[in-house]
């Protein structure tokens, strides 16, 4: 974790910083006898004392600390609880105290199908956890309904609650739900895992963004932080901001099928 | 252990009934049956009676200090293994009614099967019981093999019957692992799983996956053992009876444990016949019932093997019975390993199985079966047929009607626990509602079986 | 399993008993089936039950099918295993379809096998037949205030297609 040097108060002009470590003892024998004061202790302070946020600090207190709910619907549940086994050890991240109480747990991990009597039991949970919360989605199942497309099983929970992160598997290995569990953990600590479309410059390629004309706004915004994100962590990036690219080609016109409507931008279908 | 006897106890517990004399230690029990309302008269334990009406007195007009609540359990609870709703009516701690809900798992396995064919309903199938996928996956080829009237190769039945054996340990383990934890004992879930995932590792190796392999094929297994299998698993089950041992030592003289287990939930072995429970339950019960001995299938006549059976059928007994099993199932794959055929793995009728890949680019007809086969299926000749097996639950039937086409028109699980789960109102009624927790682990109730 | 003529003994002891019960038998792939009127079930399998010769105590499986389009289109099948023995009969009560707004009905065994409690209201639950003097039929499976019965064959599978987007692209509302 980077240390980041903030200033509490305004910024002032950059003393000039003497890093050497006599000069750093020298310093520091002169604070403790009081001798330092002024711009001299605010810069001695801030060279020799991790200062961040406070909500930095809170999000990694909560990433590493977060409560599960043993929440377990089928199949995922058994290998949801060889996570909590010994082998493949979720207590290593922090997350072992399972809750119980949804009103003591952070985070949901649905881990099984939904059934359509179940949903509204998982919509009410959900509403009982108390901010911050998020949810994990475990396996195909809860993810998009998986190998059950039928009457009884709702396709995928994102229906009806926000789901942070897919993890996809039939049951997923206890290592990919870690690998899941550890994408969460970076994403409430703000420093959210770069996405593939940043590793392989294929910023445009959404299929929203393959029709033929512009990026939205908050799309270009949302591209420019992830891209400085990407720069100042070394990635390379796409080279022209906000272009999309149409990998496709243009839709053919076919006679036989009837005109595409017209959509709002921003959709996915 | 207390328990508050119902009613005055004029049926109950006068120590004639001789359904009772399983149910009598004269250490542990109470004096003379106590009347209703007195607090301190009713804190005298007696022994609950056998019938339902002695031992919650419901027909007797409740006064009004005796108030029923009536609270819900589940369907998300830490102990219901699984998602089940139970409405519990509870006077005080005792269970008066108990009724459970279920559903909340159901994903519409038996329908989606009608729209798949026989290869592909495979993997829908062994999602239901999601503890015994192997189980599963042979009631279900072994139905429609009746139904084919197909004879598996003996190696298939040895590996089948030597995976199923690991399934049923596997099976046992989380069971063992997830009860004690509702009793309590924490250590056990670890321990158990330690192990369960070593058996994980074995499927894996032959399998590809851990857990819903869709290994067993109509015709017998999808591919042969690796090299290596054999070794390691013959390293385990070495190990594996210390540690059933290691288990036993913890549990089984555990003060805390009989006290929570012994006499509890103990409901007569005619009254489970009528309720058509199979399994443990009825195994603890005392009734020597186990299809793997009266009606052997694949390769189980040619093992040498016991079936405990318990005594009393209490939760204790039900314990014992599964850790009995547990070592029994060892000696079974012992035995198949040292006895493993050799020769194909599946059968070779290429109307059915899958020809073998390097076939496929010499042999024509071989092309053409594969096509066939992938993209339509084989069709089964019309016909109905139910097909038990042995589950860790109890039997576990299938039945699949075909009509001629390559998509079975139905196919009915009959699952061990939706059946068994009948009985629970009958171990619970007139106890406290910790031991229904304790009932409901013994039980062995999963919610994937029930819903299907 | 009663073989083909331990199967043609006990549908005739079973006509002798009670008239017309038995409409059909099969014998395949080493299973026996007796095709039976519904209404009589009760009779039937007590017969089957309480008879000295018969005993068939354990009622292993209560599970409905559909036949359609085969008419009788609806078949309840009870599984029944004489545990000394260790022989499985299958009878299968057939019921029509009465038409659109009415449900087949037949009597209850409930009573006399605790076991078919839960298992006739999965039947009620997926094919909508009625159980009469069932203590508590109502759904079992389903959400309590679901309309359909599932498993009939004519009910559709459900789901949603799933969009594959350049296809929808180009073809739109092709799943249609």
């Amino acid at each position: 974790m980077k240390r980041e040097k903030i200033r509490a108060t305004l910024p002032l002009d950059e003393p000039t910083v003497d890093k050497s470590l006599l000069v750093r003892q020298v310093r520091a024998r002169d604070l403790l006898r009081g001798d330092i004061e002024g711009l001299d202790l605010e810069q001695h302070v801030e060279q020799s004392v991790l200062t961040t946020r406070l909500d930095k600090v809170l999000n990694w207190g909560r990433a590493n600390a977060i409560f599960p709910a043993t929440f377990g619907l089928a199949c995922c549940a058994i290998e949801m609880m060889s996570v909590v086994s010994p082998r493949y050890d979720i207590a290593r991240f922090g997350a072992e105290a399972m809750r119980a109480s949804p009103r003591q747990a952070d985070m949901l991990i649905l881990s099984g199908r939904v059934s359509i009597k179940m949903a509204p039991v998982v919509r009410r949970l959900y509403d009982q956890m108390l901010e911050p919360k998020w949810v994990v989605s475990m396996g195909a199942c809860s993810s998009s309904g998986g190998m059950f497309a039928n009457y009884a099983v709702v396709q995928g929970a994102d229906k009806f609650l926000p789901v942070d992160i897919h993890v996809p598997g039939c049951p997923p290995r206890p290592e990919a739900l870690l690998y899941g569990f550890n994408k969460l953990q970076r994403m409430i600590m703000g420093d959210p895992d770069i996405g593939w479309r940043t590793r392989y410059s294929a910023h445009g390629t959404e299929e929203w963004a393959r029709e033929l004309g512009e990026v939205t706004e908050e799309a270009r915004d949302a591209y420019a932080a992830a891209r400085d994100i990407a720069e100042a962590a070394g990635e390379p990036t796409s080279g022209q901001p906000g272009t999309p690219v149409d990998v496709a080609g243009p839709p053919q016109e076919r006679a036989d099928v009837p005109a595409r409507p017209e959509r709002e931008r921003g959709r996915f279908i | 252990m207390v328990r508050v006897s119902e009613g005055n106890g004029a049926g109950a517990g006068n120590g004639s009934h001789p359904d009772e004399e399983g149910l009598r230690d004269d250490n542990m029990r109470g004096s003379a049956p106590a009347h209703g309302r007195d607090v301190v008269a009713r804190s005298s334990a007696e022994v609950v009676g056998t019938s339902l009406i002695e031992r919650t007195g419901v027909e007797e007009a409740l006064e009004p200090e005796q108030e029923l609540m009536t609270i819900n359990l589940g369907p998300h609870h830490p102990a219901t293994h699984g998602v089940l709703r139970l409405l519990v009516s509870l006077q005080g701690e005792t269970v008066i009614d108990l009724k459970p809900i279920m559903g909340y798992v159901h994903t519409g396995i038996e329908k989606s099967c009608e729209d798949q064919s026989y290869w592909k309903a495979i993997p829908f199938v062994e999602r239901m019981d999601y503890l015994s996928y192997f189980f599963n996956m042979q009631a279900f080829c072994g139905c429609v093999e009746t139904l084919l009237e197909l004879e598996i190769p003996p190696r298939a039945k040895y590996l089948r019957v030597i995976h199923m054996e690991l399934n049923r340990l596997h099976s046992h383990l989380v069971w063992l692992g997830t009860s004690a934890l509702d009793l309590g004992a924490m250590s056990m879930f670890f321990y158990c799983f330690r192990d369960r995932d070593r058996i994980l590792d074995m499927f894996e190796m032959s399998t590809g996956q851990r857990m819903h392999t869709r290994y067993f094929q109509v015709g017998g297994v999808f591919e042969d053992i690796p090299v290596g299998f054999e070794k390691k698993l013959r390293a385990f089950t070495a190990e594996f009876p210390s540690r059933v041992d290691q288990f036993e030592a913890l549990l089984t003289n555990n003060e805390i444990f009989l006290q929570r287990t012994k006499g509890i939930g103990i409901v007569p072995r005619e009254r489970l016949k009528a309720l058509g429970v199979t399994g443990p339950l009825l195994r603890a019960a005392g009734e020597p019932w186990d299809l793997r001995k009266v009606d052997p299938y694949l390769a189980y006549a040619d093992f040498d093997f016991d079936i405990p059976i318990g005594t009393v059928g209490d939760g204790w007994d039900r314990f014992r019975c599964r850790i009995q099993e547990m070592r029994e199932s060892v000696r079974i794959i012992d035995q198949a390993l040292a006895g493993l055929p050799e020769g194909p793995v599946i059968a070779d009728d290429r109307k059915i199985v899958l020809p073998p890949r390097h076939e496929l680019g010499t042999s024509m007809e071989a092309l053409i079966h594969h096509f066939k086969l992938v993209t339509e299926g084989f069709r089964v000749p019309p016909g109905e047929a139910y097909y038990p097996i042995e589950s860790p639950r109890g039997e576990l039937g299938c039945f699949v009607l075909a009509d001629g086409s390559a998509k079975p028109a139905r196919v009915h699980f009959r699952d061990p626990s939706f059946v068994n789960l009948q009985c629970l109102r009958d171990m619970c009624l007139g106890g406290y509602i910790a031991d229904m927790i304790q009932n409901l682990a013994m039980l062995d109730p999963v919610l994937g079986g029930i819903d299907r | 399993m009663p073989d083909a003529t331990g199967l043609e003994l006990i549908r005739a002891e079973l006509n002798d008993a009670h008239p017309d019960a038995v409409i059909d038998t099969y014998h395949r792939h080493g299973q026996a089936c007796l095709i039976v009127d519904a209404e009589q079930i009760r009779e039937i399998l007590g017969w089957l039950r309480d008879t000295p010769g018969q005993e068939y105590t354990f009622l292993a499986s209560v599970h409905g099918v559909d036949y359609l389009p085969a008419e009788p289109r609806f078949g309840v099948h009870y599984e029944l295993l004489n545990m000394a023995r260790v022989e499985r009969v299958r009878v299968r009560a057939e019921l029509s379809d009465p038409g659109e707004d009415a449900l087949p009905e037949m009597p209850t065994v409930s009573d006399e096998w605790p076991t078919a409690d839960h298992q006739e209201r999965e039947v009620y639950d997926f094919f909508g037949i009625v159980f009469r003097d069932h203590p508590d039929l109502r759904r079992i499976l389903m959400p309590e205030d679901y309309v359909g019965w599932p498993q009939r064959r004519d009910f559709p599978i459900g789901g949603e297609p799933v969009i594959f987007t350049n296809t929808e692209r180009d073809v739109p509302g092709w799943y249609a």
